[in-house]
């Protein structure tokens, strides 16, 4: 058993980057904790006992500091959800009044080739990106921390059906820009 | 019957806990006619499967 070089952990600082600037959207911030990350890891490179792989490792230490910052975060600018109405009524504008889709979902064909499309994960970051910031905050740390909903709640002060319909509204209106964008890129 | 309205708040919360049989089962009888909430099923888990390839990639 070795304790990972100060070279094999700056190898992995592409990856914290993306990690941290996929949940934070936030250049600046993301740096921040992927420094403060890559301390930590030097200070605590002693207890590293070999378990798992540097990579989880470090993600783990990332993981914990990004909860930290949305904690203090979200203490500074109260980003309180109390306008549930607004995102109901954004849900509702999809949806004609007997409950039928405004715009049917299409169909995006093969998963697999959809990945591989360049032009999909070109819509796809473009449309990450135009996430209002609380909506993302949110459905961030639930796809990309993998936080579960009890935790998010938890974290932020929020009831499950807030959280659901926070999550519900970020996830149609990210399949609605991406269908656009993704079409026009293929037209 | 669900309305697709109704059909997409379960297939999104599908993503977030296990639902019910009852919940299960009117969801299977309403994607059996229903293209849209098809599409949008696969595009929840297609954009889940995006997130994780954008986060996990090496360089």
């Amino acid at each position: 058993m070795s304790h990972p070089g100060t070279e094999e952990l700056e190898q992995l600082r592409p990856y914290l980057l993306r990690y941290a600037l996929l949940q934070l959207r936030d250049r600046d911030s993301a740096e921040d904790v992927v420094q403060e990350t890559m301390l930590a890891a030097l200070e605590g490179r002693a207890r590293f006992e070999g378990k798992s792989t540097a990579k989880t490792w470090l993600t783990g230490i990332l993981k914990h500091k990004i909860i930290d910052l949305i904690r203090r975060k979200s203490r500074e600018q109260s980003l309180t959800v109390d306008d549930d109405g607004s995102e109901a009524d954004a849900i509702d504008a999809l949806f004609q009044g007997d409950g039928h889709w405004q715009q049917q979902p299409a169909d995006w064909g093969s998963p697999a080739r959809a990945l591989e499309d360049k032009r999909f994960r070109e819509a796809f970051e473009i449309c990450a990106k135009a996430m209002p910031e609380r909506n993302a905050r949110v459905f961030m740390m639930r796809e990309v921390l993998e936080m579960t909903t009890e935790e998010i709640c938890k974290e932020l002060g929020i009831t499950p059906t807030n959280l659901w319909v926070i999550l519900h509204r970020a996830r149609l209106a990210l399949r609605e820009c991406i269908e656009i964008k993704w079409g026009a890129f293929t037209a | 019957m669900l309305t697709c309205k109704q059909a997409s708040v379960l297939l999104s919360q599908a993503q977030d806990r296990p639902l019910g049989l009852r919940e299960r089962i009117l969801m299977k009888l309403h994607l059996l006619i229903c293209h849209g909430c098809t599409n949008f099923s696969r595009q929840l888990e297609l954009m889940r499967a995006a997130i994780r390839r954008v986060r996990d990639q090496d360089n």
